[in-house]
C-alpha cells in the first residue's frame, strides 16, 4: 500500500533524524535541547524522543509515555510546528552539555 | 468502536460485536496527498450508514464528525461525506485483515477525500456541531481534502 | 546593554555545493565519499549532514548521513551503505564519480556528539553502518591525541562487512588507542575467536565498560540493535543520561 499519512513504522527512529528539519525552524540545534513532556513530565533531550513520520510530517513522541511532544509539517505556506505536547524546552548555551 | 455526541455515548461495540454487524465490500480508487493514487483497491467493513442504524439513529445528530484514533490521531469529516454509502469503517484490504502498519484492525475509509482522511486505528466517532481541525488539519493540511480540487493544504 | 556581534552566533543552515574528491569502497555494499564543500564550517564528532540530489527533471531526494571524518581532516567524509531499492544510496555507492557535485547541508545535530571535554571513559557500540559517527569520534580522538579510555564494540554480519577494518586495527595498535572488539553475527572466518552473536547483556558484561566506571555511551545502528542494547545497558546500571543513541532507518526521516 502507500507510504502515506501518519505511518507508525515498526521501528521508529529518533529525534536525530529530524535534526535537519528542526534546524530550519530553530537557529540552534534542537536535538540537544532538553524537553519536559507535557504528558508525563519526563525530562529528556529532543534527540532521544521517538520519531514517527511519513509523507505527512514528523511526530516526535515522548519515549516514556508516547505523548506527541513535537509535530512538524511542511506545506507550501511554510513549516508548521506544534509543541503543545511539550511543557517546556530548555536550550543550554552552545557547547554546554 | 464508539459513537458519541458531545459527552453522550450513542453506541458502543466490542470487536466481536462490531465484526457481527452487516459487512459491505467496495472497490475504490484512493488518492494520497503526495500525488500518488492507487486504483481499484478492494475493501471490506461496516458502512457508516450501518453503524448509525445499529446505534438506532435515524439521522446523524450533528453535521460534523471528529474521528479519534490510537496514538492521539484525529481527523474531521463532514457527516455528509460519511453517509449514503460514501464511507465505512474498514477491517479488510484485498481480502485480508488490515495489518497495523496499514491502519488495522480498523480504519476509516472515505475514498472520495484524500487518503489521510481515511484515519488509521479508529476508535471513536464523535459528532460535533462545527467543523474543527484534527491532527494534521491543525498543522497546515486542508480542513476538507477534496482531491478533485487538489485541496491538500490550508489555503488551497 | 553589552555589545552584540550580529555576525557571530547561530544562523540558518544553507545548502552548499559538495564536490566528490575521492571515493573508497569500504566493503561490497559500503562506500566512503570524501567531499570538498564550499563555505564549510567545522563540525563536531557525531554530527551529520543532509545530502540532496536533484534529477534533471527537478525531482529532489534527500537523506541524512553521519560525518565519518574528524573535524581536523581536510575533507568531509560520509560513509554510505547501499540500500536496494533506495532512492539515493544506489547513486552514491555505485554511480557517483570524482568530480560529481551535489548539495549538502550541515553540520547538523548536537545531541549525539562527543568531544574530549566531555571526558570518559568512552564506550562506543555500533551495528553495521552505525559505525560512521563513532568513527568520527575515534578519528577525532586520535587527531587531538586524547588519552580518554575508549572501547568500541562493533557488530557486523561477516568479516567482509566490517567497515574501516584496517584503520580500526591501526587505531587499536597505537599507544592510548581504543580497544576494539568485533562481533560477527552471521558468519565467522575459520579460526575466529571473537564473539559470534548479536550484542546482548552477557557480552556487555564480559566485554563492555562497567556501569560503575560511568562511561559515556554512544550506540548507533539499526533501531532494533539500539533499542535492545539500550535496555541491556540500563539493566546493567548505566544511567540513562549517559547513554546517547542514534537509530538508523532504511529510508531516512520525514522532510
Amino acid at each position: 500500500m502507500s507510504p502515506d499519512e501518519s505511518s507508525l513504522p515498526a521501528a521508529p527512529l529518533d529525534g536525530n533524524a529530524v535534526a535537519g528539519l528542526l534546524r530550519e525552524v530553530f537557529i540552534f540545534d534542537a536535538t540537544s535541547a532538553t524537553l519536559t513532556c507535557g504528558g508525563c513530565g519526563a525530562i529528556a533531550q529532543v534527540g532521544s524522543a521517538r520519531l514517527y513520520g511519513g509523507a505527512m510530517g514528523a511526530v516526535l513522541r515522548c519515549a516514556h509515555c508516547d505523548t506527541a511532544v513535537l509535530r512538524i509539517a511542511r506545506t507550501p505556506m511554510g513549516l508548521w510546528l506544534d509543541m503543545q505536547g511539550a511543557r517546556s524546552l530548555m536550550i543550554a548555551p552552545n557547547g554546554a552539555v | 468502536m464508539a459513537l458519541q455526541n458531545g459527552g453522550a455515548l450513542l453506541g458502543k461495540w466490542t470487536w466481536r460485536e462490531f465484526e457481527g454487524l452487516p459487512q459491505t465490500r467496495v472497490k475504490v480508487d484512493i488518492h494520497c496527498v503526495t500525488t500518488w493514487s492507487k486504483l481499484d483497491t478492494n475493501w471490506q467493513g461496516v458502512t457508516i450508514d450501518t453503524l448509525l442504524q445499529a446505534a438506532g439513529l435515524s439521522e446523524p445528530p450533528r453535521p460534523y464528525v471528529m474521528l479519534h484514533c490510537d496514538g492521539g490521531y484525529t481527523t474531521n469529516v463532514p457527516v455528509e461525506d460519511l453517509i449514503n454509502g460514501k464511507a465505512m469503517i474498514a477491517t479488510h484490504f484485498e481480502g485480508k485483515p488490515l495489518s497495523p502498519e496499514h491502519g488495522g484492525p480498523a480504519r476509516l475509509l472515505v475514498p472520495h477525500l484524500y487518503f489521510w482522511k481515511s484515519a488509521k486505528w479508529v476508535r471513536r466517532l464523535r459528532f460535533i456541531p462545527h467543523d474543527e481541525p484534527g491532527f494534521w488539519e491543525s498543522l497546515g493540511y486542508h480542513l476538507y481534502g477534496d482531491p478533485w480540487r487538489e485541496q491538500r493544504y490550508v489555503g488551497d | 546593554m553589552s555589545e552584540t556581534n550580529t555576525l557571530a552566533g547561530p544562523q540558518r543552515l544553507l545548502w552548499r555545493t559538495a564536490e566528490v574528491r575521492e571515493v573508497i569502497d569500504e566493503t561490497p555494499r559500503v562506500r566512503s565519499l570524501f567531499l570538498s564543500v564550499t563555505g564549510w564550517s567545522c563540525h563536531r564528532p557525531g554530527q551529520h549532514v543532509d545530502v540532496r540530489l536533484t534529477a534533471e527533471d527537478g525531482y529532489q531526494a534527500q537523506r541524512s548521513y553521519s560525518i565519518a571524518s574528524a573535524p581536523e581532516a581536510p575533507q568531509l567524509a560520509i560513509t554510505v551503505e547501499r540500500i536496494d531499492d533506495g532512492e539515493v544510496s544506489p547513486y552514491l555507492t555505485t554511480e557517483v564519480r570524482v568530480g560529481d557535485r551535489f548539495e549538502v547541508r550541515g553540520p547538523i545535530g548536537g545531541y549525539f556528539v562527543w568531544t574530549a571535554a566531555l571526558g570518559g571513559p568512552l564506550f562506543l557500540i555500533a551495528g553495521g553502518s552505525g559505525i560512521a559517527p563513532l568513527m568520527a569520534m575515534l578519528r577525532y580522538r586520535a587527531a587531538v591525541g586524547s588519552d580518554v579510555p575508549a572501547l568500541l564494540l562493533y557488530s557486523s554480519r561477516t568479516f567482509a562487512d566490517i567497515i574501516y577494518r584496517e584503520e580500526l586495527n591501526q587505531l587499536a595498535a597505537a599507544s592510548d588507542g581504543p580497544s576494539v572488539v568485533h562481533t560477527l553475527t552471521r558468519q565467522q572466518p575459520a579460526g575466529w575467536t571473537g564473539p559470534a552473536r548479536r550484542i546482548d547483556r552477557d557480552m556487555l558484561t564480559e566485554i563492555g565498560i562497567a556501569a560503575s566506571a560511568q562511561p559515556r555511551v554512544f550506540v548507533c545502528g539499526p533501531t532494533s540493535l539500539v533499542e535492545q542494547t539500550t535496555q541491556s545497558l540500563l539493566a546493567l546500571g548505566h544511567e540513562a543520561n549517559l547513554i546517547k543513541t542514534e537509530r538508523f532507518g532504511p529510508t531516512g526521516a520525514p522532510r
